[in-house]
């Protein structure tokens, strides 16, 4: 295992590689190209996030999409009303002195992961009587609500949508591509780091079986909920992301459409194997702008996508209901398994 | 209850680190089980917990599954519970462990009522159990499987996870040895990174037994633990479970369906039929009870032979 | 009062069709244990085929009573061979296959019926045609129309019928032992996938007649247009107790006049506690589905059954 010595160059060295390539990377990739690239980490978050409750728990949510929407309206709130108070940045126009820009940013972000982490309590409630496909028509319909709840607010523009959402370099020189990817590893890092204690355990054995789980201790309602609230949290956040980056939001963004993206990423990269959700977020964000061009194709030019995932879906359940990875983490797999020193069964490992 | 305060003490303070000293003594010994394991000498066998059904019954709509029900069990007493299909014995065991609640009657353990108390409360207050129709958890390893039964053991949070605390480093390697320890107990330990799943019938029963036994039970249930094995085979793990129950100290109450091994194990029997007790005693008196030879095993000439007595 | 059963009847008539579309719920839930989400969108393509029918056979510029039937007998055709096409090539496989690899295939269905209905379709709402001519009608002082009143006789036939079959018929015995137990019922000789097969196709021909009866009195539709009625169907269906066919259709009538109350006293709520009711009646019609989840999972008039341990 790592020293705290190693680890802290570790975190200086991702830290700088992140940086380097935020100040860079902007003026290398054209700016469509440099979108998709920040599409794919939201989408990381995204989908780990969901991964959390629906693949490790086995919980079905198919509701995601509502949390992420929570956290990206409460945290462009924040930063709408209350940032330029905060920051004074109209009147200098640049960034703020000091750390106080991004320490706004962080909070706002923050505070949009904790709304929808307490909106997943009040979903992950039901889940303790619930299971299957039950659950998931609740949580399919709770996200219709949280959508018909912010068209119904003035304040954040309604079915209008809200713009004028502050620009993540409003907050900081650093901009969005450090942020975005940031969230994206310490998603990742903690929920590997979850699932490989005896918490993810836990998690895993009541996805397994929950009667068996409560009887080896395990209590299963905590672990649920648990489940639900780090997850929307991580979705919440994934949101004010989106927000910031878009400058822009509206309550058709996040439609049940977005939640089955999310679910499909989960399935395709295989459930309860985190590595594999990151991978299918980056293949699915890649395979949505190359099927875009499709549209000029298809009859009334309408967008093929959702009829191709629904497809890839349907026929991954019946040949390969695993996904591409199963519960395994890509360090599992066959060849790269004999590059680690040694090889610990059950899910995830010390790779960190 | 009252002439076991110590117990209640003991158990009464968190979950106690007796079996895991136990195991790591045995470690690295090679397992073998000829015969029965003598109880070490020169150690008092000591009280591992006191259970006391007073009286209690159970209904499902209009049929009584369970009444008047009364049991104690003490020390570490290997008791057995028979009794035909639907006499209500995986009921009793679903009731001990919280999983259906009495509709009348009380259940004391270590002199505190359980009445009410969720399973996962049950298992940590000191009831261990497996199932009949095995839940293991099957996609999970071997070693998987053990660590999750010593769940109630672990004391760091979800934050020390996440940052790798050295509190996090101490409690998982040393959850992972117990684990490994128990798993070579029976036999299982070249097994640990397979998945649960995938290990024959017999070697599932066998790790649902180690599973249970991970959470450090003063109690322990076994729900057919042979169940589907040759009698020479369900001999062996008998052998197992009466070493287990010696070395760790812990009471064993058996469901089993295979007299030979009932009447060769257990100390005491309890025959069930229709919901109520119909028997109790040693081995020998039940062997001879002719209520339990009329009532359960039906056609006196027939079901003895069938049952191998 | 007038108002109160003016909305009465609406409040029926909307509700005769959810607990047409719940019936498809519930009685695949009988028999397969499992929610067919894509149910909500044989719904959708049962309009959409009522649509395409009524104007092959020129009823839009000529409407009559009897053209009318024939399209709906159109449409029933239609989505009964969805139904089964939808069981054959996507459930069926997946008989022994874990419940979620079912309902995410479910989900996956019901996107492709969805999106791939904006292909065939077009994306733009569509306005299904005046089958045959539409009058206003006085009823004991309550405006209405010929539409509501037909919409409600169809529905109460339909269900009448489906009540004949399930309960007078021999394929109703074999589905209502299927749905019972899955296993006894297929070794006591009931061709299981027979049965399976034809509820799929009974429900999806209810769902068929509910989509033809909601375009009379919603005439706008559109490839999205099954989620909320079907949504609402389910919250019906669970309301009067999965898997129970008079349940099924008390539950839609509920939901039914629920909404329409909702609606009917939003100005006064508004009013008075500043809330525009009928804006949130879907969130009221979810609150209900959580609520009946936490409080009586077994509906009005189901049964509940607990996980065997």
């Amino acid at each position: 295992m790592a020293r705290p010595g190693r680890r802290l160059v570790v975190a200086g060295a991702v830290l700088a590689a992140l940086i380097l390539l935020d100040a860079n990377l902007p003026h290398l990739l054209d700016p469509y190209h440099f979108q998709i690239l920040i599409y794919i980490g939201i989408n990381i978050i995204f989908a780990v996030s969901l991964n959390l409750i629906n693949g490790i728990t086995g919980q079905f949510s198919i509701g995601h999409a509502g949390f992420m929407a929570i956290g990206a309206y409460v945290s462009a709130y924040i930063t709408y009303y209350f940032g330029p108070g905060l920051l004074s940045a109209e009147k200098t126009g640049g960034p703020p002195p000091g750390l106080a820009g991004e320490a706004t940013l962080l909070l706002a972000l923050v505070a949009g992961g904790l709304a929808a982490a307490g909106a997943g309590y009040i979903v992950g409630l039901p889940s303790l009587r619930l299971k299957g496909d039950y659950l998931a028509i609740v949580t399919l319909g709770f996200g219709e609500i949280i959508r018909v709840f912010i068209l119904n607010i003035d304040s954040v523009g309604g079915a209008r949508g809200f713009s004028g959402v502050p620009p993540l370099q409003t907050f900081s020189p650093l901009r969005s591509l450090f942020w975005v990817f940031l969230v994206a590893i310490v998603t990742v890092l903690v929920s590997i780091r979850l699932v490989s204690s005896a918490h993810g355990r836990a998690m895993m054995a009541v996805r397994e079986d929950e009667i068996a789980a409560e009887a080896m201790g395990v209590n299963s309602t905590r672990y649920k909920v648990s489940a639900f609230v780090i997850g929307a949290f991580f979705a919440g956040v994934s949101g004010g992301l989106f927000g910031h980056f878009l400058q822009y939001l509206n309550p058709a963004m996040f439609t049940f459409v977005q939640s089955f993206e999310a679910v499909i990423m989960v399935v395709l990269g295989g459930m309860g194997s985190i590595s594999g959700s990151v991978l299918a977020a980056v293949i699915m964000t890649i395979l949505k702008e190359v099927l875009r061009e499709v549209k000029n194709y298809t009859p009334y030019g309408i967008d093929p996508r959702m009829v191709l995932f629904s497809l890839l879906l349907i026929v991954l359940m019946l040949t390969r209901p695993t996904g591409l990875l199963g519960s395994r983490e890509v360090w599992d797999v066959a060849p790269l398994r004999n590059l680690r020193r040694r090889a610990r069964p059950g899910a995830g490992g010390d790779v960190w | 209850m009252a002439d076991s305060p110590n117990d209640a003490a003991a158990v009464g303070s968190g979950p106690s680190t007796r079996p895991a000293a136990e195991v790591s003594r045995s470690k690295g010994e090679p397992v073998h089980f000829a015969g029965e394991a003598a109880r070490p000498a020169g150690k008092p066998a000591r009280l591992a917990g006191e259970l006391e059904l007073r009286k209690i019954s159970i209904r499902f709509g209009g049929l009584v599954a369970v009444s008047d029900f009364s049991l104690t069990i003490r020390g570490n007493e290997l008791v057995g519970l028979i009794g035909p299909n639907g006499a209500g014995k995986t009921t009793i065991f679903n009731m001990l462990t919280g999983v259906y609640r009495p509709t009348s009657g009380q259940i004391f353990f270590c002199g505190r009522p359980l009445g009410g108390r969720k399973p996962y409360r049950v298992c940590q207050l000191g009831i261990a159990r497996t199932f009949q129709n095995i839940r293991l958890f099957k996609n999970l390893s071997v070693l998987d499987n053990v660590r999750i039964g010593a769940h109630k053991t672990v004391t760091y949070g979800a934050l020390s996870a996440v940052l790798r605390s050295s509190a996090f480093e101490r409690m998982e390697r040393e959850i992972e040895e117990r684990s490994r320890s128990l798993l070579g107990i029976f036999g299982l330990e070249r097994r640990a990174g397979e998945i649960a799943g995938s290990l024959p019938y017999g070697d599932q029963r066998r790790l649902e037994i180690c599973r249970a036994l991970a959470s450090e039970p003063s109690l322990l249930l076994l729900d057919e633990p042979a169940a589907g094995m040759n009698t020479s085979e369900a001999l062996g793990l008998m052998a197992t479970i009466r070493r287990i129950r010696d070395e760790f100290r812990i009471a064993i109450l058996l469901i089993e369906h295979n007299m030979e091994v009932v009447m060769t194990i257990c100390e005491r029997i309890l025959v069930l039929n229709y919901g109520r007790t119909i028997a109790e005693g040693t081995p020998e008196q039940i062997q001879r009870d002719p209520v339990v030879i009329a009532a359960y095993l039906g056609e006196p000439e027939e079901a003895v032979v069938e049952a191998g007595l | 009062m007038t108002t109160f059963l003016q909305h009465l009847l609406n409040g029926i008539a909307t509700g005769s069709i959810y607990a047409l579309l719940a019936l498809g719920y519930t009685m695949v839930y009988g028999v397969l244990k499992l929610i067919n989400f894509a149910h909500s969108d044989v719904f959708m393509i049962g309009a959409f085929s009522g649509y395409y029918a009524a104007h092959a056979l020129g009823l839009a510029s000529n409407p009559s009573l009897p053209g009318a039937l024939a399209v709906m007998v159109c449409s029933m055709a239609v989505c009964g061979t969805l139904g089964f096409l939808n069981e054959r090539i996507a459930y069926r496989p997946l008989r022994g296959a874990p419940r979620i690899t079912s309902l995410i295939t479910a989900i996956g269905v019901s996107l492709l019926l969805e999106y791939g209905g904006q292909m065939v379709f077009g994306p733009d709402p569509k306005f299904f045609p005046q089958v045959f001519p539409k009058s206003n009608v006085q009823l004991g002082g309550v405006n209405t129309t010929n539409y509501q009143l037909i919409v409600v006789a169809v529905a109460l036939a339909l269900m009448a019928g489906l009540q004949w079959i399930v309960y007078r018929t021999r394929f109703g015995k074999a589905m209502r032992a299927v749905s019972h137990n899955f296993e006894m019922a297929s070794l006591m000789g009931i061709p299981t996938d027979r049965v399976i097969s034809t509820t799929f196709v009974l429900g999806s021909t209810l769902a068929a007649a509910a989509g033809c009866l909601y375009g009379l009195v919603y005439p706008k539709i559109d490839p999205l247009m099954g989620v909320f009625p079907g949504l609402k169907a389910f919250v019906a269906a669970v309301l009067g107790g999965i898997g129970n066919v008079p349940g099924a259709m008390l539950g839609g009538m509920v939901i039914g006049l629920i909404e329409e109350y909702a609606v009917a006293v939003d100005p006064w709520a508004w009013q008075t506690l500043a809330v525009h009711v009928g804006r949130f009646k879907d969130a009221i019609v979810f609150g209900i589905l959580v609520a009946i989840l936490i409080f009586r999972p077994s509906g009005l008039l189901g049964r509940y059954e607990p996980e065997k341990v």
